[in-house]
């Protein structure tokens, strides 16, 4: 607990210099609000705010869900197939490359205003890093530990589960922490492009009736649902993986 | 005639165009202890990873119990890294060969804890492998392998990297261990000392590519001590190592 006490000091400071910035200069609201008016604003539409929060945060939660089984699918399948590493692992690179905002207009062409596009292009966003994750963490498995399981006459199964996955999983979680962070973004653009509810919505919406406050009321709320979703897998890693952690002295 | 437990005919190995083994013909008989000891790199943990089913000769045959060995599983084997695994607790480590070759969990768990009692080991049960020391460390994988109660026990330099009190210890724990123990042992190491403590018959290896240099038998008595040391007869024998391994004696 102690370790959060400096970035919570230096988020009050700045909120405080940021207020007082505001109001000496005094900054018309719609440029810049302060802190207490984007609150009042907050506090005033409370009931919807949290109301579209929840479609955006379904969005970004069933994406990332999706985008870990298809990176770990993926991962494995390139980790145990050397054709699937040269075929599949150069076009999975260059699809990087693609910037996901210009595709989520076709997603949203496809597949309608409802959610199935966020969900997509929250996948698109995730599913590399998950990827490279399982690559890499396969990859850095001692082979001295696989002759191990072999002189124990450990069927391949159990040589997997026993060693590969617990060894792979620092590494995993690695690109899991990155990708949860990603989740978010992703399901904002979806709903920036084309959608009738969720915070992506509104923020467009507030954005073109200058209604400045709120906008910033909106994005603190996406930030705090980063960071939720990222203390949630730090949780999980903790509960799941305790020796990838850095024990604290 | 003693009975052949395990020997290996005209076995010849190359690795990346480098000659390691030439035409080694060994004959290990059932219980005894054999030590095989060379210059560094001459081929020896090859040769064991042969005797362990790990690797394949390109000439030649291994045989266990006078027939072809074509498979790892069969023997018990210690590399010359422990190899435990950060996320499984001392006695989970313990217990991984029997786990691995399908024995149920609770089943090895409980052959684990009673090892690590008979060891005097039992207080390191639950914690983690990081919090051994190298020597606690060797003990547990040594374990592991025992453990696995396997007619023949195949060492890989297993005290190599304790400090030389420590190695001391261990050694003479690992003559009690052999006591209860009904397996053949092959060790290798590249300490004379050693070799000639805890073995009846020590092979010297050749620099590479590796052969039979000498076929020593060690009549000391048994049980032995680290006294045995302090011997004429000892100092026979060692002159007699030293001076095939090239090194004045």
């Amino acid at each position: 607990m102690r370790r959060a006490v400096p970035p919570t000091l230096l988020a009050l400071l700045m909120l405080v210099l940021w207020e007082a910035v505001v109001r000496i200069f005094g900054i018309p609201s719609f440029l810049l609000p302060g802190p207490v008016a984007i609150v009042e604003a907050f506090w005033g539409s409370r009931g919807m705010l949290l109301a579209q929060s929840v479609p955006t945060a379904g969005e970004a939660l069933v994406g990332f869900l999706g985008a870990a089984v298809a990176g770990t699918v993926s991962g494995l399948l390139i980790n145990r197939s050397s054709l699937a590493e040269r075929s599949l692992y150069p076009w999975l690179v260059a699809s990087q490359t693609l910037p996901v905002i210009a595709i989520a207009p076709v997603l949203v062409t496809w597949f309608g205003y409802g959610p199935l596009p966020k969900v997509l292009v929250v996948i698109l966003f995730c599913f590399f890093p998950i990827t490279v994750a399982t690559v890499d963490g396969l990859r850095a498995i001692d082979p001295d530990l696989i002759r191990l399981m072999r002189s124990f006459g450990a069927s391949r199964w159990r040589t997997f589960f026993m060693v590969e996955v617990p060894g792979a999983l620092p590494f995993l979680f690695g690109g899991v922490r990155l990708a949860v962070t990603y989740s978010v973004v992703g399901a904002i653009i979806g709903e920036w492009v084309g959608s009738s509810k969720g915070l992506g919505f509104l923020m467009i919406q507030d954005k073109n009736q200058f209604e400045i406050p709120r906008l910033f009321a909106e994005i603190a709320l996406l930030s705090l649902m980063g960071i939720t979703l990222f203390l949630l897998v730090a949780l999980a890693q903790r509960l799941i993986a305790p020796w990838t952690l850095k024990q604290d002295k | 005639m003693p009975v052949l437990k395990l020997a290996t005919r005209g076995v010849s190995v190359t690795k990346g165009g480098v000659h390691i083994l030439d035409e080694i013909d060994l004959e290990v008989e059932q219980g005894i202890f054999l030590a095989l000891i060379g210059p560094s790199g001459a081929g020896k943990s090859t040769l064991l990873g042969l005797l362990a089913g790990l690797e394949t000769p390109d000439e030649g045959v291994v045989e266990k119990d006078g027939s072809p060995l074509q498979r790892p599983g069969l023997v018990s084997y210690m590399p010359q890294s422990d190899l435990l695994l950060p996320w499984r607790s001392v006695l989970a480590n313990v217990s991984l060969g029997l786990e691995a070759t399908g024995v149920t969990k609770r089943e090895a768990r409980e052959r684990a804890t009673k090892a690590l009692q008979r060891f005097g080991l039992e207080e390191f049960a639950k914690v983690s492998p990081a919090a051994l020391s190298g020597g606690m460390r060797s003990r547990a994988a040594l374990l592991r392998t025992a453990l696995l109660e396997r007619d023949v026990l195949l060492l890989d330099e297993p005290f190599g990297a304790l400090d030389a009190l420590t190695r001391r210890s261990l050694q003479s724990w690992l003559l009690d261990v052999r006591e209860t123990l009904a397996a053949t042992i092959v060790l290798v190491t590249h300490d004379v000392d050693e070799a000639l403590l805890l073995a009846d018959r020590v092979i010297v290896l050749t620099a590479r590519p590796a052969r039979v240099a000498l076929d020593l038998p060690v009549d000391l008595a048994r049980p032995r001590s680290m006294e045995v040391e302090t011997t004429e007869e000892f100092a026979r024998l060692k002159r007699k190592l030293l001076g095939s391994l090239g090194v004045a004696g």
